[in-house]
């Protein structure tokens, strides 16, 4: 018999939840293939890192306690996010720094806290996926993920498996796209700045799909690459390591059928 | 110089309709980036070099007081003299009664950030004393009136056709038939012209990049040799520095250095590295016959035993800077005020207040890149949060906007709001978006669309369609 089979707890992300639940659903997949069960609280919102990141320290703790009650118990915590998997990672501990009480259930949960791709790699050992794709893709890393959690080579390792699918590496993958959370609100002019120049990269590549980790870097670039009127497709990459392209368009793209 | 960091969005919005500015920060930030990852890649310690700058820096921040007295004790034995400043005006005045005591006519000039920080170029004039930039940069800028865009390269956000032309206008005796094409002659026509400043001034001032408590000394690296020039010919050398600059020992201050070059020009080690201890002594062949330290606090004490206390580290490389892509993208400037990027969003807040700089730590992604390249470790973003945290609490950001937070966590901490609330949003949003896939505009969402499309999302949220499997499921 196996041993017991490992309990996910999934972190679904405020904008997979409302903006792209097919990632949540890839997400789910990709776990349950590499012998997972999944379980998804329901008592989940946000990470807390729009109060965070905007200096209220006492909504984000607000946030925080919902989340560590909510993910108490599982084996592992997993997030199709770096920048979320790396709130609760590296900054829910330092949130509660000054609450010693709090300390152990914190750092429980910090420890068993990881983004989906690098978890799937480094925790579960999987060096390849079922899935095909026919395309040329370049990745975008994630700020978050790949300085706060190390998650670099993991996405790439899992693409080289999918059938059909090229990789054009883009020349400034680690640099910023622009969104920043409210940064991309608050200061438009800048952000627009730097996702012009990403967009403008992108396109350089020659690859028609782009993919990363992060669904807010996602929506910011798809929104620039469709405002210039280009035609990549954008994804998260989860869902094309489970091979549920087929069950959604592209992030922003036309659903031709609608008239 | 007066801030205007509180215009931060103007000035940013005048930087990236300035297609000049936008040439030259495109070509000067190329080269930053690849030479420091090529000088790291050089040295497989680097980073338990950097680990050692920080805890250099963290030992000594731990006993200021005791490094800082051992640093004057040295400098008096060796017939030098500190003078301690509490503020800019301080310093400006120590600086003023030392040129006075020797009638002094001009003033010659090293790179020196303190000089900037307590403007001291415009307090000179002001009370008849000519200073005179010496670095190359820092002489451009001069001749145009304007301020170092840069911690290294303060003349970064100029192309060399600028630097011709107020060559050409400011050098009357400048054949009108040279060319100025390339910056070997721009270099030349510079040094033909400094060359007797230098001779003549009556006083040198520089900057100093480490001071070393064990032997008293100040040390300057530079890649023209125009600091030693200025400290050696005068009669006088006034050293300025802030007393965080203060290392224990000499074998201290190279592992600095070695950081520094690394981490700013992608250099082993500058081209010059020059240490000053005491005035001439007898026997010298050359040196001034005066040596003077202002030190400078200017607020810095102040940040000891704070949340902004691991600030203080900070050797002025400029690596946050040259990584940041949001002074890629507006220059420094844009900055408002004498320290730009990642760690002038942290320190100018402090030095100038919060209210007046409260945009620069906010205008970050926090994309981390900046503490990445720290080479002690600063861990910037954090500190800019820490800002944002006491602009907060003092309620210095815009009313709409903190409602706005208010209300997401307000819906964020109660979860069956959240999910039948958002669960209506999004369905809306998706029924209109469907065609299209995305939106042009959309009410209350002006900071997103103006320049970015806003992608539909799916329809359903998550949750409820998991809901709805699970039940499935258990039917089954």
């Amino acid at each position: 018999m196996p041993e017991q089979p490992i309990r996910v707890g999934l972190f679904v992300t405020c904008l997979v939840d409302l903006f792209r639940p097919t990632v949540g659903f890839a997400a789910v997949k990709l776990l349950e293939d590499c012998g997972c069960i999944v379980e998804v609280p329901r008592a989940q919102t946000c990470c807390g890192q729009p109060s965070y990141n905007s200096g209220d320290r006492a909504d984000t703790k607000a946030i925080a306690r919902q989340v560590i009650a909510a993910f108490a118990g599982f084996d592992y915590v997993v997030a199709p996010s770096g920048s979320c998997a790396g709130m609760i990672r590296s900054h829910y501990p330092e949130l509660f720094a000054d609450e010693p009480e709090m300390a152990t259930q914190v750092q429980h949960l910090a420890q068993r806290t990881y983004e989906l791709v690098s978890f799937l790699t480094d925790v579960m050992g999987v060096t390849g996926v079922a899935a095909r794709y026919d395309g040329i893709a370049t990745y975008h890393d994630a700020c978050s993920g790949l300085r706060e959690l190390g998650v670099k080579d993991q996405p790439r390792r899992l693409l080289r498996s999918v059938a059909g699918l090229k990789i054009a590496e883009l020349p400034g993958a680690e640099i910023c796209c622009g969104f920043g959370g409210t940064f991309c609100i608050k200061y438009p002019a800048i952000s627009d700045r730097m996702v012009g120049d990403k967009a403008t990269e992108i396109v350089a590549t020659g690859a028609d799909t782009l993919l990363a980790g992060d669904l807010g870097c996602l929506l910011n670039m798809a929104g620039k690459l469709t405002r210039r009127g280009t035609a990549v497709r954008v994804r998260h990459v989860a869902e094309v390591l489970a091979g549920m392209t087929d069950e959604v368009l592209p992030i922003g793209a036309p659903d031709e059928a609608v008239s | 110089m007066q801030p205007t960091s509180h215009a931060f969005k103007a000035n940013v919005d005048k930087a990236l309709g300035d297609a000049t500015l936008q040439t030259a920060l495109g070509l000067a930030m190329l080269g930053f980036g690849p030479k420091r990852r090529s000088a790291v890649e050089r040295l497989p310690e680097f980073e338990a070099l950097r680990e050692e700058g920080r805890r250099i820096k963290n030992q000594t921040l731990e006993h200021l007081d005791y490094y800082l007295e051992t640093f004057e004790r040295n400098v008096t034995r060796w017939g030098g003299k500190v003078h301690w400043c509490r503020t800019p005006g301080e310093a400006r005045e120590a600086v003023l009664a030392i040129c006075r005591s020797v009638d002094a006519k001009t003033v010659t000039k090293g790179k020196s950030m303190i000089a900037e920080e307590i403007a001291l170029n415009d307090f000179l004039e002001e009370n008849k004393i000519t200073p005179v930039e010496t670095d190359l940069g820092e002489y451009i800028i001069q001749l145009r009136h304007e301020p170092p865009s840069h911690l290294i390269a303060p003349a970064f956000h100029l192309l060399k056709e600028q630097v011709a032309d107020v060559f050409r206008s400011s050098h009357t005796e400048l054949d009108p038939a040279r060319s100025l094409v390339e910056p070997r002659v721009l270099c030349d026509e510079a040094r033909e012209i400094l060359r007797p400043k230098f001779l003549a001034a009556d006083v040198g001032i520089t900057g100093a990049n480490c001071l070393v408590a064990e032997t008293g000394s100040s040390i300057i690296v530079t890649n023209e040799g125009n600091g030693d020039l200025t400290q050696t010919l005068p009669k006088i050398h006034i050293v300025l520095a802030s007393l965080e600059k203060i290392v224990p020992t000499l074998e201290d201050a190279t592992t600095i250095l070695r950081l520094l070059a690394r981490s700013a020009t992608g250099q082993e080690f500058s081209t010059y590295t020059t240490m000053s201890t005491g005035p001439r002594r007898d026997g010298d062949l050359d040196g001034p016959e005066q040596y003077h330290v202002i030190l400078l606090d200017n607020g810095r004490s102040a940040m000891l035993g704070t949340e902004f206390q691991d600030m203080l580290r900070c050797i002025r490389c400029a690596a946050c800077i040259n990584h940041c892509p949001v002074f890629s993208a507006v220059g420094g400037h844009a900055y408002g005020w004498v320290y730009p990027g990642p760690m002038g969003s942290v320190l100018t807040p402090k030095l100038v207040g919060v209210a007046e700089a409260g945009h620069l730590p906010n205008a970050s992604t926090f994309c981390g890149r900046c503490e990445s390249v720290c080479p002690v470790k600063i861990p910037l973003p954090k500190m800019m949060r820490h800002w944002r945290e006491r602009e907060f609490e003092q309620k210095l950001s815009p009313a709409p906007y903190r409602f706005g937070l208010s209300a997401w966590a307000f819906l964020a901490t109660r979860p069956a709001l959240y999910q039948a609330l958002t669960g209506v949003a999004m369905r809306v949003l998706a029924a209109f978006g469907k065609r299209r896939g995305h939106f042009r505009s959309l009410p209350l969402a002006g900071g997103w669309t103006s320049v970015r499309d806003m992608p539909a999302p799916q329809g359903r949220s998550f949750q409820s369609l998991w809901a709805e499997r699970q039940k499935a499921k258990a039917g089954r």
